[in-house]
């Protein structure tokens, strides 16, 4: 079976693209990328601060169930157009990896089908190689923060 | 964890990367692989042993000849580490589009 999400990080490079088809009209894509409170049920994040607009601004944060921030991430919005493209920066806080350059763009495939393209660039090729590992630490992550969850409700 | 970052040092290089594109199709000699490129022959070689420290190809006697393979094992812990990062993504799209199909205007 074909792959619905595709990552393209070449070696030695300093970006990684992300493409993703989604069993969504582009504005539905679109919408769960700028309204905060549809981008918190997905990201599992808490938005701090949002205005989705040119010059705009954003900031994102998780805390642990004891209350302790174990994420936090803020960038800034350079261009902002309705259910086509966005660029901004994204930054995580007290991480290695620095300011990413991210390109958002939408597609319509069909009227019920779309496409999201998400181009990110850092500084340089071990910046980036430190957000690809990122994956395996955050995987491990989340399967204890599952796991703990199951525990949880057993108790 | 040391052995892996020099795995991806050894691929950042191009010249290194084609000869590992050449060796995929078929098992070449150290002559056989050099004529594919200008670079001169003693600088074929050191990527060659570069590429066999780092457990992505590996060297065969045949008589007076050394043959070169491609080990596959090597190779797919190059792939593996983009797989986790790729899941979570997948996971994450997954997760966005659940949400976002309650929205879907009913038909």
């Amino acid at each position: 079976m074909e792959q619905r999400t595709k990552v393209n990080a070449e070696t030695g490079k300093q970006d990684y693209i992300i493409t993703r088809v989604f069993d969504l009209p582009v504005e539905l894509l679109f919408r769960a990328h700028v309204e905060p409170e549809l981008l918190q049920q997905w990201m599992g994040t808490t938005v701090l601060k949002w205005e989705s607009k040119k010059h705009g601004s954003y900031q994102l944060e998780t805390k642990d169930p004891q209350g302790k921030v174990v994420f936090r991430a803020n960038g800034a919005i350079h261009e902002f157009v309705p259910n086509k493209k966005i660029i901004r920066t994204f930054e995580m806080e007290n991480a290695p990896a620095g300011v990413q350059l991210e390109v958002y763009e939408f597609e319509k495939v069909s009227d019920d089908t779309s496409r999201l393209n998400m181009h990110v660039i850092f500084e340089s090729g071990e910046k980036r190689d430190q957000v690809l590992q990122y994956g395996l630490v955050q995987g491990v992550n989340w399967a204890h923060n599952r796991l703990q969850e199951v525990l949880n409700n057993l108790k | 964890m040391n052995l892996r970052r020099d795995v991806f040092q050894a691929i950042a290089d191009p010249t290194r990367r084609a000869i590992l594109l050449l060796v995929a199709s078929q098992t070449m000699t150290a002559g056989a692989i050099a004529a594919n490129f200008d670079t001169a022959r003693p600088t074929v070689s050191k990527h060659l042993q570069i590429l066999i420290e780092c457990e992505l190809l590996n060297q065969e006697q045949n008589g007076r000849e050394i043959y070169y393979h491609i080990n596959a094992s090597g190779m797919k812990e190059v792939a593996d580490f983009i797989e986790p990062f790729r899941k979570m993504w997948d996971d994450r799209f997954n997760k966005l589009e659940d949400v976002m199909k309650k929205y879907k205007p009913k038909k």
